[in-house]
């Protein structure tokens, strides 16, 4: 039965506390800063996508430089607070840490990084300081955090940026799609208005393109438009039964927990959980702390090809969420218009596909998991038609850039809408390039 | 199993490993419980005139995420009364004949005065004397301790008074707070001492407080200079204390080291550059009286591991091997070599030599992972990429002499050698 407020108050605040506590002290943050080796060329900078300084952060943590400390890191990444919570560290930074080749772990990066940037965001440090406005305008669409991070390094050159969020917060897929016991939406806020203080930025809430406001408009308005819209709409599975009561898909599902009390969110008692990527461990390991019995993982591959990180794996395991391997579903059976049971097609594995994974091919038997819940985790897609509708050069929607720059006249773009859905601290790169090719092309058209 | 009991000058203790003279050999309880514990002896906190010393007596050095690297204290010898500490001694030689008591001594400058010290300690039970001309501070300003140190003149007097007097061994104890420790430890050794020991601690501001702006440690808005020791005094006590060792007066009589040491390979170390017990305080303040356990316990592995039965058998054996800089062979030449398979890429070697040394390393870049190799023909062999690895043994000096036979500067000048041209 699907049903909401399964849980206590308490019960609620448990399951969705930070699942990576901070380091309470200094003493405690010291004795991790103080195992760094302090590697030239470092290979955890290189593995970060916005080039933090590591090594540098680091030390200045042990000399009580912690103000000069969280500098650093917002030196290269202004959402670095947001990204120590939220960034598959396992396969960035921490991952390429020379102490994993000592068979040693690697220095908690992540951690040392929220040490630092919170400390910074709580006590308001700021170090950028704009520049006298240069009279030059730049729209961004979407204050994700591409658009933020476009736009902080717009505001420091002196640039008036106006950015249109279609919600009614900032944040993006951070405020919006990410677990709860990865960033609260509070911290989410405070990250926002942090990143708002240097200057120079207007958010207009509750403003999307295509619905309120059209690009000819913008590009009339602006000497530049930067596209950070993002990804959107969840993919169909396109099988019997999608239209079944029960039947979610994750980005939804996760929007909900995001911007609902926990007690009003509505899951199944047997959760059978679509696709192996982060979405779909946000999505199963939330709909058992949201008080599911049964929560399985349903994937068409096995556990090698999977695209979340084995981090990721364990948290849903150690949730106690199921998997199903090799299962692609067939159909969703209903009884009165809901969901009763979930039937996939049993899969092997065959030849390798163009990005190199084996294709699943079905042996004809199948498996029923009786289940009242379906959320579909398939990955998103780009916003084709808008995309499309404005003449854009995009590959199946994802758009196309040189340099950050679209095809279309004064327009840039990056982030989830360009790659198709990555890191924040993907978008948080490709915000600082568009800036900085926005700057460029302003510089040049007087 | 070797033997690691001492006889240092007829004093007997089971092992080579004594607490020097400190706050941990105060009190009757503080030295019953290093016995416990298995100290082979103690130098009993210095006892002279009545003193009385101030709150706020420590302050040490952290380094690098550890703690007490450096220790200074600005305490005086002594405070408690002469009679309770010559009763405690008492009770302490009968309770543990078998452990070395040696009674640390500063008299007030009168022949009188130390000769009724002395009687009083030997009548207490003492089995040997360590005369305190070090202590570089409060004492000093009353023209004791290091004052008595820093001049030879003044030690050779005190030292002739004492030797009046005692019946039992006397060590004195040398002040590092001079150019060279020889010309006083000399002196003493031709006034009669029977031994030497070495370093007492060296004048030190440990550090200022940031917030404050008051220099450590802390007294009522002041500091004073301390004396410093702990772990980061040792090169300097090595140093002092091969001076002695290899100087003809000093060297004739034994000596007990002090000096930042911490484990039994610190211990060993000052044994093969010639000290004959070695005397702990700044470790055992720190973690208490537990590490001579494994002192022991190590030095008794060392010693079978080397075939050392006794400790004589190896006491001294390094002194001969720190020689003048003039005689070094200018022809022995090593290079680094990097083990691939133990590289972390951390690239530390590569900086340290890039920026400070000989630009002896090349670097090929990678993702994430840069390669290093040693460009032989530009590496000096200076050892610094080898010092800053973190990993044991990725780097290792290969030696790749420049010539067979031996060469020191004297002969290469002789021989009108070529200089460096670049």
């Amino acid at each position: 039965m699907i049903k909401n407020n399964r849980l206590t108050a308490e019960q609620y605040q448990h399951n969705f506390s930070d699942i990576k506590p901070p380091f309470e002290t200094q003493d405690a943050a010291l004795v991790e800063a103080n195992r760094c080796l302090f590697c030239y060329d470092a290979p955890c900078t290189k593995a970060c996508p916005t080039s933090i300084d590591v090594p540098k952060f680091i030390k200045q943590i042990t000399t009580y430089n912690v103000k000069g400390s969280a500098h650093t890191i917002f030196q290269s990444n202004i959402m670095g607070a947001g990204c120590s919570k939220v960034c598959p560290v396992e396969k960035l930074c921490e991952g390429a840490c020379v102490y994993n080749l000592m068979e040693e772990p690697p220095i908690p990066i992540a951690k040392l990084q929220r040490y630092s940037t919170e400390k910074a965001i709580d006590n308001n440090w700021q170090y950028f300081e704009r520049k006298k406005s240069n009279g030059k305008k730049v729209a961004i669409i979407g204050a994700g955090p591409a658009g933020l991070s476009c736009a902080h390094v717009l505001s420091r050159e002196g640039v008036d940026v106006t950015i249109y969020e279609k919600e009614n917060k900032g944040g993006g897929l951070m405020t919006y799609g990410i677990a709860a016991y990865k960033v609260t939406p509070q911290f989410c806020e405070d990250e926002v208005n942090y990143i708002l203080e240097i200057g120079g930025i207007e958010i207009k809430y509750n403003q999307e393109l295509g619905k309120n406001i059209s690009l000819e408009e913008l590009q009339k308005n602006y000497d530049a438009v930067y596209l950070a819209f993002g990804v959107g709409l969840a993919n169909k599975l396109n099988i019997p039964g999608e239209d079944l009561e029960g039947v979610e898909d994750a980005i939804t599902f996760i929007y909900n927990l995001r911007s609902k009390t926990y007690k009003d969110i509505n899951v199944g008692d047997k959760v059978a959980v679509i696709g192996m990527g982060m979405t779909a461990i946000d999505a199963a390991t939330q709909a058992k702390r949201l008080g599911s019995k049964e929560v399985t993982m349903v994937y068409r591959r096995t556990e090698a090809e999977k695209s979340c990180t084995q981090h990721e794996l364990d948290i849903a395991r150690l949730d106690g969420c199921a998997t199903l391997w090799l299962a692609a579903p067939k159909e969703i059976i209903g009884e009165n218009g809901k969901v009763k049971a979930l039937v996939c097609d049993v899969m092997k594995l065959g030849q390798p596909d163009a990005k190199g994974k084996p294709t699943p091919t079905p042996t004809g038997e199948t498996v029923t998991l009786n289940v009242d819940m379906v959320i579909k985790a398939t990955g998103q897609n780009p916003f084709t038609v808008l995309v499309s509708g404005y003449g854009i050069d995009n590959a199946k929607g994802k758009i196309n850039i040189n340099q950050s720059a679209t095809n279309v006249s004064k327009v840039f773009a990056g982030g989830d809408c360009v790659n198709g859905g990555k890191e924040v601290v993907d978008a948080v790169q490709a915000g600082k390039d568009g800036a900085n090719a926005i700057l460029k092309f302003m510089m040049n058209v007087k | 199993m070797a033997d690691i009991s001492s006889n240092f000058l007829g004093i007997k203790s089971p092992n080579p490993f004594w607490l020097a003279s400190a706050p941990p050999t105060d009190k009757k309880i503080n030295v019953l419980r290093a016995y416990e514990a298995g100290w082979g002896g103690v130098v009993w906190k210095t006892l002279g005139s009545q003193v009385k010393n101030v709150s706020s007596r420590y302050s040490s050095v952290d380094y690098h995420g550890s703690r007490v690297m450096g220790f200074n204290n600005i305490e005086l010898i002594s405070d408690r009364p002469l009679d309770i500490n010559l009763k405690e001694i008492t009770e302490v030689v009968k309770l543990f004949p078998d452990r070395a008591m040696i009674v640390s001594l500063m008299a007030d400058s009168t022949r009188e005065a130390w000769h009724e010290l002395i009687k009083k300690c030997e009548d207490a039970g003492a089995m040997g004397f360590e005369l305190n001309f070090g202590c570089p501070h409060g004492m000093t300003e009353r023209g004791l301790g290091a004052a008595v140190g820093q001049d030879p003149e003044i030690a050779k007097m005190v030292v002739e008074w004492v030797m009046e007097k005692a019946t039992i061994p006397v060590i004195t104890k040398l002040t590092p707070n001079v150019h060279s420790v020889v010309p006083t430890g000399k002196a003493c050794v031709e006034a009669g001492t029977n031994a030497l020991s070495l370093i007492n601690t060296i004048q030190s501001v440990t550090g200022v407080d940031l917030d404050t702006l008051v220099p450590n440690p802390y007294v009522a808005g002041k500091s004073v200079f301390g004396g410093y020791c702990g772990p980061a005094v040792k090169p300097i006590a090595l140093k002092f204390l091969t001076t002695i060792a290899q100087n003809n007066i000093t060297k004739k009589v034994p000596i007990s080291g002090i000096g930042g040491i911490s484990t039994w390979r610190d211990a060993v170390e000052f044994m093969l550059l010639g000290s004959s017990t070695v005397q702990v305080c700044t470790a055992a303040m720190k973690h208490g009286f537990r590490i001579v356990e494994d002192m022991c316990e190590g030095l008794n592995n060392w010693m079978d591991e080397k075939g050392f039965k006794t400790l004589n058998d190896f006491i001294g054996k390094s002194v001969n091997n720190i020689t003048h800089w003039e005689d070094l062979d200018i022809n022995y030449h090593h290079v680094a070599n990097i083990n691939e398979d133990k590289c972390i890429h951390c690239g530390l070697c590569y900086i340290t030599c890039e920026d400070t040394s000989h630009q002896a390393i090349n670097l090929s870049y990678g993702d994430p992972y840069n390669t290093y190799t040693i460009k032989e023909q530009d590496c000096v062999g200076c050892n610094l990429c080898k010092l800053v690895c973190p990993v044991d043994n990725c780097i290792t000096m290969v030696e790749k002499r420049v010539a067979p036979e031996y060469i020191n500067w004297k002969m290469w000048q002789e021989q009108g050698l070529p200089l460096n041209d670049h």
